[in-house]
């Protein structure tokens, strides 16, 4: 879960990392009292989870409280490619900049270990900096079980070769955000710029955070950060069925049972649709091992529930999954469907393979659902998938 | 032979007390899997009775090894407590830990494999968040149904589940030497590199199935390593061509950002490795028949 800037700003300042302050604010008025908090004076800016923001005019001064309010009513509802602003926060104005640096920490996949990485060139796109001038960005491996204490810090600062006035100070900030990215169990956590002020401080300006999910269960406060606001109305009601369900473009609704599996499906009901008018998936929904009844017909509905559905294909290969739990709950599906009357006019591919399949088979068989259809291959069934939701 | 796994192995598993430990032991007892104890630090002294055959609890990892010569654990440990339960199988220096567990926080993931690091890597972990591997015939250590396929020459290592059973099921005919899932976290264990150096070793595998999906550069470093290291036929499929960028599909680790970690540029290192790689699990299932004759 990636966050937003405010947010980011108020983690760092919990774990002692040197930022300035700061409040959301999410209308035009309420930019004057959050500025003249700030003695008169402030920054206004854009809270997308988009760079690029300072470009796309998304943060302006403020020498007065009355300017904030210009200012807010400007930036709220600013389009940022693509992402609207909601959100401003109102910050203090930064002292005098000397320099601008980059530090974060994020997992380094391949090594299979965390990394540190610091650049005396920040306040611009790092991606860029690691491009054109690499041996500007020092990558530090850190052990997980070590951890980053100062001696550590040291080591990062002295790699990325950070002047002599600032090293300290810089590897002061860099522990507190290390304990930032361990105690909020974050998968990222990036300051750019971190600056050197003309008075000789420290100050995190911008930051990056993002959350792992997975954390969930030992950080209760971190569902409040969830922008609930932004998510799809269709990706909410999965969520809260406890669902890993993302929407797509396409029209063919897909329903499967583990994420290699369902990505795959993807692809075959893409290559499929390249036959048949060009129709690609609708959805990524995966119901994951071992599903009941219950947790399939919820699925279902969901998938139903997108009026960009033209037909259903629910792929399964019953591992821990039993098959005839998934035939009965798309019978329940429909059936409970029909029971709230709403006409389901949108044609179903069922293949079931593996575990109980031909008990599976045969419920469905039973059942005779004059919108449900066997096809006994993933290939095969994926065609028809297509073929159905191009006729509609 | 097979790798990692052998009807010679002692299997014990951590968890086997919860609702989804018991499922499981009680299926990989039926595939003919060697279960010689449980680990419940609660209700160590007991024994837990599987359709007749008497499994006991022990009180820790290390007590199982030594009561009973256990050399494989199997872990259900719910998320919370499975950073703890690991350390303890790597502490107790059991050759394979094997974390069916889905849902385990990356910093644990980390934590756990410097741990093992730390150690010596004495302890050969596989996953987290994988269906575990398979002998067939011989023994079952993890979630992967028994029944789909039967002892034959192929070796397959996957990062996921369900598409294991799915290629599988595709050669069940043909049979399969291991199949080993490794799973699809950030962080794991044993790597497709691990299971390819394996199956280059062991007598018993003709060809290797390799499945991949988005997300990393482990297919990317695995394609380097088949061109230098593997004598054997590698048939490939990675599945994620259609997945959008940045959007999460599930496992946390097929997570695409920019070009690199791209289906279609995992695709084009593992051909630039020789490597054929099907379009669908079923035209992989056909490339790896057409080169085994069958």
């Amino acid at each position: 879960m990636d966050l937003f800037e405010y947010q980011a700003r108020d983690l760092f300042a919990k774990h002692g990392v040197p930022v300035l302050a700061g409040e959301v604010i999410d209308t035009p008025e309420a930019a004057r009292e959050a500025t003249e908090r700030l003695g008169g004076k402030s920054v206004v800016k854009a809270q997308v989870k988009v760079g690029g923001r300072g470009k796309a005019g998304g943060v302006k001064l403020a020498a007065t409280p009355d300017e904030a309010v210009a200012r807010a009513t400007d930036i709220l509802g600013m389009d940022i490619k693509g992402h609207t602003v909601h959100k401003v926060m109102i910050a203090e104005l930064s002292p005098e900049i000397e320099a601008e640096y980059y530090v974060s920490y994020l997992l380094d996949r391949t090594n299979r270990t965390f990394l540190a990485m610091a650049s005396v060139q920040g306040g611009m796109d790092i991606e860029e900096v690691a491009e054109k001038t690499p041996e500007a960005l020092a990558k530090v491996p850190v052990n997980a079980v070590d951890g980053v204490d100062i001696e550590k810090a040291r080591e990062i600062v002295a790699q990325a070769k950070f002047p002599a006035e600032v090293a300290e100070g810089v590897a002061e900030a860099m522990v507190t955000l290390w304990k930032t990215f361990v105690a909020e169990d974050a998968l990222l956590v990036e300051v750019n710029p971190l600056v050197k002020t003309k008075d000789g401080r420290i100050l995190a300006l911008d930051g990056k955070v993002s959350l792992d999910e997975n954390a969930e269960f030992r950080q209760p406060e971190h569902e409040a950060l969830e922008d609930k606001a932004a998510a799809n109305p269709l990706e909410a009601a999965a969520k809260a069925k406890n669902l890993n369900y993302v929407k797509l473009d396409g029209e063919v609704g897909i329903i499967g049972n583990g994420a290699g599996l369902v990505m795959s499906t993807l692809d075959v009901v893409a290559y499929a649709g390249e036959n048949h008018g060009g129709v690609k998936p609708a959805n990524f929904l995966d119901i994951g091992g071992g599903a009941s009844a219950q947790v399939m017909a919820n699925g279902l509905e969901i998938i139903l529930g997108d009026a960009d559905v033209k037909s259903v294909f629910v792929n399964v290969f019953g591992g821990i999954t039993a098959c005839d739990e998934v035939a009965n709950g798309i019978i329940q599906a429909l059936a409970l469907l029909a029971e709230k009357g709403e006409e389901v006019t949108k044609p179903l591919v069922v293949r079931l393979d593996g575990n109980n399949a031909e008990l599976g088979r045969k419920i469905l068989s039973d059942a005779n659902h004059p919108l449900v259809q066997r096809v006994d291959t993933m290939d095969g069934a994926a065609d028809k998938a297509a073929e159905l939701a191009a006729a509609k | 032979m097979a790798i990692f796994l052998t009807k010679d192995s002692k299997v014990i598993v951590q968890g086997m007390t919860g609702a989804t430990g018991m499922k499981h032991t009680k299926l990989m007892l039926a595939d003919g899997t060697n279960i010689v104890g449980g680990v419940n630090p609660r209700k160590a002294g007991t024994t837990v009775d599987f359709d007749g055959t008497e499994v006991p609890v022990f009180g820790s990892v290390a007590e199982a090894i030594e009561k009973t010569g256990a050399d494989v654990s199997v872990l259900f440990v719910p998320p919370a407590f499975a950073k703890a339960a690991v350390v303890e199988a790597i502490d107790a220096e059991i050759p394979l830990a094997v974390v069916i567990t889905e849902g385990i926080a990356v910093h644990d993931s980390a934590a756990f494999w410097a741990y093992a690091n730390s150690k010596g890597n004495k302890t050969r972990i596989i996953g987290p968040n994988c269906p575990g591997l398979i002998t067939p015939g011989q023994s079952n250590a993890g979630i992967i149904p028994g029944d789909i396929t039967k002892p034959g020459r192929i070796g397959l290592v996957s990062k996921s589940g369900t598409l294991t059973y799915q290629m599988m099921y595709e050669l069940r005919d043909i049979g399969f030497s291991s199949a080993v899932g490794i799973g699809g976290d950030p962080v794991i264990g044993t790597t497709h590199i691990d299971a390819l150096a394996a199956f280059e070793a062991d007598p018993d595998t003709d060809l290797i199935v390799m499945i991949g999906e988005i997300g990393g550069d482990a297919e990317e470093r695995a394609a380097d390593y088949i061109k230098a290291n593997v004598t054997k036929p590698v048939v490939g499929y990675v599945a994620g061509f259609t997945a959008p960028e940045g959007k999460t599909m599930g496992h946390a680790g097929a997570i695409v950002s920019g070009s690199s970690g791209t289906a279609q540029a995992k695709k084009e290192a593992l051909e630039a490795a020789g490597v054929k790689v099907g379009k669908t699990p079923t035209e992989t299932a056909k490339l790896a028949r057409a080169i085994l004759g069958s």
